[in-house]
C-alpha cells in the first residue's frame, strides 16, 4: 500500500519554455487542422500574441518535468501497473508560444478501493506564467492496480 | 438583442457538431508519442507490449483528450473553455474510428458569465464509450 504520509506532499517548482515547433508538432499528432494552432498569422488574426498552448498540452509541458518520475518513484508505483484514471483542467488564462510556465505538484489525496486491489492517488498541479499569473490548474488521477 | 446571445439561444439537451475521426493508425501514436513527450512504451513498441500481456499497443488516453479538446474549439473559441475533465473509461484500439461527442446539460450563471455545462463522449464505430467527461464553457 502507498504510505498515506506522503498526502499533501509539495514537489519542488519546475520552469518549461513553450517551444512553437512543439505546438506545431502537437497540432500535426492531435490532427489539428486550425490554422491558429500551427500558422503564426492566423494565430495573430485571431487575436492571440503567438501560438496558443491548446487545452491539453500543459500535460505535456508537465512531463518536462526535471524528472517526471519523481512521485512515482517517491511513492513506489510500478508504472507497469498504473492506469491514467481522471485528467482534469481548470483554466484562467491562455499561455502561448515563448511563455516560461511554472508548474507546482502537489499530492492531494492517496486512497484505496475494493479492500486495496484499486490505489488512487490524486496529483493537483498549478500552472503560473513569467508574470506570476495564473493559467490553470490541472488535476490528474493514477490508478494502481494491486492484484 | 437578446435573439442573438448565443447562450440564451442554446437548449439543455443540444448537441454541439460532433467530430469524427478515422480510424486511429500506429503512425499517428508514434506522432503523438513525440510531440506529447510520453514515452511509454505500451502506445508504440510492441515488442514491450507481448510483455504484459495486452493484445496490441493502445491509444494514449491524453491523444483522445486532446481530439476532444479539438470538439470544443470548433465550437468555441478556446478562451471560452473554463473547465475541462474526462474519466478514462476504456481502452482506444489500434483501426478504431472515433467520434466525440458534446451535448449541453446545464446553464447557469457565474462571476457575472453566461456558461453552459457540456457532457463529452468518445466512443467506437460500435459506440462503446471510451472517454466520458465534461466541460464548462463560457459565451457571453
Amino acid at each position: 500500500m502507498i504510505d498515506r504520509k506522503y498526502i499533501g506532499h509539495v514537489e519542488p517548482a519546475f520552469e518549461v519554455l513553450v517551444e512553437k515547433g512543439r505546438l506545431k508538432f502537437f497540432a500535426k499528432a492531435t490532427g489539428q487542422t486550425d490554422l491558429v494552432y500551427s500558422d503564426d498569422a492566423a494565430a495573430h488574426a485571431a487575436g492571440h500574441p503567438a501560438l496558443p498552448v491548446p487545452p491539453t498540452f500543459l500535460f505535456c509541458l508537465e512531463m518536462e518535468a526535471p524528472d517526471p518520475a519523481a512521485i512515482r518513484n517517491l511513492l513506489g508505483m510500478d508504472y507497469r501497473r498504473l492506469l491514467h484514471g481522471e485528467q482534469g483542467f481548470a483554466y484562467e488564462r491562455m499561455a502561448y508560444a515563448g511563455d516560461v510556465l511554472r508548474f507546482e505538484q502537489s499530492i492531494e489525496d492517496i486512497y484505496d478501493k475494493k479492500n486495496g486491489a484499486l490505489e488512487f492517488v490524486v496529483r493537483k498541479t498549478s500552472v503560473t506564467n513569467q508574470r506570476g499569473e495564473s493559467v490553470a490548474q490541472l488535476r490528474t488521477v493514477s490508478v494502481l492496480r494491486n492484484s | 438583442m437578446a435573439s442573438l446571445n448565443p447562450w440564451a439561444c442554446l437548449q439543455v439537451g443540444e448537441a454541439i457538431p460532433e467530430l469524427v475521426l478515422p480510424a486511429v493508425t500506429r503512425l499517428n501514436l508514434a506522432l503523438y508519442c513525440g510531440a506529447s513527450g510520453d514515452h511509454n512504451p505500451i502506445h508504440v513498441d510492441t515488442d514491450f507490449v507481448r510483455t504484459t500481456g495486452l493484445p496490441d499497443v493502445i491509444v494514449h488516453g491524453m491523444l483522445s483528450m486532446a481530439w476532444l479538446g479539438r470538439l470544443l474549439t470548433n465550437w468555441v473559441p478556446q478562451t471560452a473553455i473554463r473547465e475541462y475533465n474526462v474519466r478514462f473509461a476504456s481502452m482506444t484500439q489500434i483501426g478504431e474510428a472515433i467520434t466525440c461527442t458534446g451535448e449541453v446539460t446545464d446553464k447557469f450563471e457565474h462571476a457575472g458569465e453566461q456558461l453552459v455545462r457540456l457532457t463529452l463522449t468518445t466512443v467506437n464505430a460500435e459506440g462503446q464509450v471510451k472517454l466520458s467527461g465534461e466541460a464548462v464553457i463560457a459565451l457571453a
